[in-house]
């Protein structure tokens, strides 16, 4: 692409976001492929066969769908001032319950009923004790955590509860013109997410409400009311993430989506969310998760331990932050410039 | 003004002599000349953006100029950063008092050279020095080892003061240290400003308030543009001058002529209004294009009582109608769809989101009736914003900018312009001047008067009494939680208002 095709296409598609975001984005954009060509200077031979790098291409957006589902919910909450630790619980426990036995003779539109209002549910629970209750976000979705994957396992008796859904089990193994449902899904929720961040009322009170509470409330927004629908939102991610989930199992168990919190929280900050609210985008966190799935991708093709993969997505963390602030400081001074 | 202590010290402790700073594509300094005496109480004036923050920057440490000289006490320096200028004797108070709140008294005061024997701090020299410090500043009553956030602002600033003196400050910069002061907090800062003097120590002292520079100063240096264009002027220099040195232009009250077309029926009606601790039995209102003024100190009620008329509190007792309908007590949304607006009292953390654009804060009240079936459009907010830009005359008139990049004034009229948008038929005003320079002040006023003539009720509050009786049509008298006097402002003047506002104030001598 030349500088100006690059110019406009990144203002049409764009447009919503700062100037700031599309740049780090870029930066962002530009470590995913820098990770494809580690794979491919690694294992050439493994990219030398082109079948076989469409395949991991699949495979590396499949294994980011889930956590990527639970992440655009997560972004949201983030920007909006909060923070969910309880997500992985909220999945696991949407799982479960629309994989017992009563739920599954419903049928997979029962199934997938009962996991979506399972998540808003648990979501509003959040979002109640921490608007109307004034419980810290932390704290709330952290008790959240511990008793919703104690119901979970309550329900399920501890025992993994097999799926004998076709309709549900097919959503992991059905490809639609070569490409996998389940990264359709994630591309659903990512472009709804953008839209509602970027183009709705509500993607304005998120901004509002975590950029300057105080400021939002005198404005005349309803700050407790959507600070609820924002984790009801975030359960909303939960519920859809489970019926995923439960599809690439073909079941569904109590320990499920473990550390889910720590992966969707992890790819928000590195996508360039401000975990202090206020700003964020919806690109950026896709990109983290996508960067997450590459670097696990990448240990798994060179057979090196997860260990030493986990070592080094936390120093990812760490940078990412570091440039963040770096850059967020060097932004500022850009923008006092006088023309 | 200030009576001469002992012999005048002719001598400058410090000088700076074409003192030029640059960032990035701006002249912050551009050939400052600063004389300040050993005793003396040197203000320092200029418009927000006048370079006057750049400036204490550079005297602190914090910068370092680009050229030019600074010499303190009679050696040319130059500080490698912050440790460097407070172990030279410079001491600088920010307007954001820079204590540590769950700190107590002592160790703010001894924060970063505490008192040590074998790396352990020394508690009690600690805490003795700080009573020492505190005495000499006339504040013995402030224990040591209370918690700096449970002071009150006055308290924090001694406690700044007490760290400067643990220091051995012989020159203490002052950023606008009134901002945060109630009137009679601000004759016992007066007061302990004299001490200091008295011991030789010099004082830059920065305010935008005129009859404090009178009070206090000595001399003062006028900057506009990053440049002194006015040095060591007498402080008892006509208003007029300081201004027009400041400006360019000539003004420091300047109020539109009224137009008299106030409505005949109530648009506010607050009857019996209460909440305890704050206010009691407040009845007022306020007609179709009528601005009225509520005078009152700091902690008499009037803040509450804006903020309860508007909803952002809930009353204990009493209703407040707008238009004959009652609105829902607490509940700020309800008052907005009803007509009504604020702009609040602390700017930067009640109304602004510093890093968003100009246009999403100006249609931060207004976006969802901009919007159609909840998709936001962009086009209609930045043409409204940038309609309202121009008519307030907001620099930069680029809308897209960071509302944290503006000044002051500007981003006061950031926070009016949002309620002009959606139709604002009562708009309540907290110190809508506040840190806002003489030249936006004047264009806010005239905002506030446009408005009222288009039949928008005003209800403003100010610590300002000038600004109070300029501007309002009616003024109320709040004291204690308690309105005591309700006057047209024609008939009202200054010192009746003063009177009523500090009797029974713990000013002494005030009538009681």
């Amino acid at each position: 692409m030349t500088a100006t095709a690059l110019e406009t296409g990144r203002k049409r598609l764009w447009a919503g976001e700062s100037g700031e975001s599309v740049s780090r984005n870029l930066i962002l954009a530009g470590v995913l492929v820098a990770l494809l060509v580690i794979g491919a200077i690694t294992q050439p031979q493994l990219y030398g066969d082109s079948a076989w790098v469409w395949s991991n291409v699949l495979s590396i957006l499949q294994l980011a769908s889930v956590v990527g589902v639970v992440t655009v919910g997560m972004t949201f909450v983030i920007i909006g001032g909060g923070i969910d630790l309880s997500v992985g619980a909220i999945v696991a426990l949407a799982g479960v319950w629309s994989t017992t036995l009563a739920t599954q003779s419903f049928g997979a539109g029962g199934m997938i009923f009962t996991a979506i209002v399972v998540g808003i549910a648990v979501g509003l629970v959040n979002g109640f004790l921490i608007s109307y209750g004034k419980l810290v976000p932390f704290i709330a979705t952290l008790a959240m955590l511990v008793a919703a994957r104690g119901l979970a396992a309550s329900i399920s008796g501890k025992q993994t509860q097999i799926s004998s859904s076709d309709l549900i089990n097919g959503i992991a193994s059905t490809k639609l013109l070569g490409i996998p449902i389940l990264v359709y899904i994630l591309a659903a929720v990512a472009v709804a997410g953008w839209v509602l961040l970027n183009r709705t009322t509500f993607g304005r009170r998120t901004v509002a409400v975590g950029g300057n509470p105080e400021a939002a409330r005198l404005a005349g927004i309803n700050v407790k009311r959507h600070t609820m629908l924002l984790y009801a939102l975030s359960g909303l991610c939960c519920g859809i993430a489970a019926i995923m989930l439960t599809a690439q199992a073909t079941s569904a168990q109590a320990a499920m989506a473990n550390l889910y919190e720590l992966d969707a929280i992890a790819a928000a900050i590195i996508g360039g969310t401000l975990l202090s609210g206020g700003r964020g985008t919806i690109v950026g966190s896709v990109l983290g998760v996508l960067i997450f799935a590459t670097i696990t991708n990448l240990f798994a093709i060179n057979g090196l331990s997860t260990e030493a993969q986990n070592m080094v997505k936390g120093g990812i963390i760490v940078a990412a932050v570091l440039v963040q602030q770096f850059r967020f400081q060097s932004v500022t001074r850009l923008f006092n410039r006088k023309p | 003004m200030r009576t001469a202590i002992d012999e005048p010290d002719e001598r400058p402790v410090l000088r700076l002599t074409d003192v030029v700073k640059t960032f990035p594509g701006v002249k912050a300094l551009d050939g400052v000349q600063l004389e300040v005496r050993a005793g003396e109480v040197h203000c320092l004036l200029g418009q927000n953006g006048a370079g006057k923050s750049t400036l204490i920057k550079v005297l602190a440490g914090v910068h370092r100029p680009d050229s030019g000289t600074v010499e303190w006490q009679g050696e040319p320096v130059a500080f490698g950063g912050p440790q460097a200028a407070t172990k030279a004797g410079i001491a600088t108070i920010y307007q954001e008092l820079d204590l540590v709140g769950d700190l107590s008294v002592a160790e703010n005061v001894f924060l970063g050279h505490e008192p040590r024997r074998f790396g352990f701090v020394r508690r009690g020299t600690m805490v003795a020095r700080t009573r020492e410090i505190l005495k000499s500043l006339g504040h013995e009553e402030i224990p040591p080892r209370r918690m700096v956030h449970a002071l009150p602002a006055a308290g924090k600033q001694v406690v700044s003061m007490a760290r400067a003196l643990s220091h051995e400050a012989r020159l203490l910069i002052m950023d606008e240290p009134s901002a945060v002061l109630a009137h009679d907090e601000v004759e016992n800062l007066f007061h302990i400003i004299r001490r200091l003097t008295a011991r030789g120590i010099a004082v830059i002292y920065i305010s935008h308030r005129m009859e404090e520079i009178r009070e206090i100063g000595d001399r003062v240096t006028v900057l506009k543009d990053g440049r002194t264009t006015a040095a060591n002027l007498p402080a008892d220099t006509p208003t007029t001058e300081l201004v027009s040195r400041m400006t360019g232009r000539s003004i420091e009250y300047v109020f539109p002529p009224r137009t008299a077309t106030a409505g005949t029926d109530d648009l506010l009606t607050v009857t019996n209004l209460s909440r305890a601790g704050e206010f009691r039995d407040v009845s007022l209102s306020v007609r179709p294009g009528e601005i009225v003024g509520i005078a009152g100190l700091v902690g008499s009620g009037r803040s509450e009582l804006l903020e309860t008329i508007y909803g952002a509190r809930r009353p204990d007792a009493g209703t407040v109608e707008l238009d004959g309908r009652r609105l829902r007590p607490g509940d700020v949304g309800s008052a907005v769809r009803a007509g009504m607006g604020m702009a609040p009292e602390e700017r930067k953390s009640q109304a602004l989101l510093l890093g968003e654009p100009i246009h999403r804060n100006m249609t931060l009240a207004t976006f969802t009736g901009l919007a159609r079936f909840g998709f936001t459009s962009a086009r209609r907010e930045r043409a409204e914003s940038e309609r309202i830009a121009e008519s307030l005359e907001l620099r930069p008139r680029d809308v897209s900018r960071p509302v944290r990049t503006l000044s002051g004034g500007n981003q006061q009229k950031v926070v009016v312009g949002r309620w002009l948008l959606g139709g604002t038929r009562l708009l309540l005003l907290d110190e809508p001047t506040r840190g806002v320079d003489v030249g936006a002040r004047a264009e806010l006023y005239r905002v506030i008067r446009d408005l009222a003539a288009e039949g928008v009720g005003v209800l403003l509050v100010s610590s300002e009494v000038p600004e109070v009786l300029g501007l309002a049509d009616r003024v109320l008298v709040m004291r204690e939680g308690r309105m005591v006097r309700e006057a047209s402002a024609t008939e009202i003047d200054e010192d009746t208002v003063l009177d009523l506002v500090m009797a029974g104030s713990l000013m002494e001598g005030a009538p009681a």
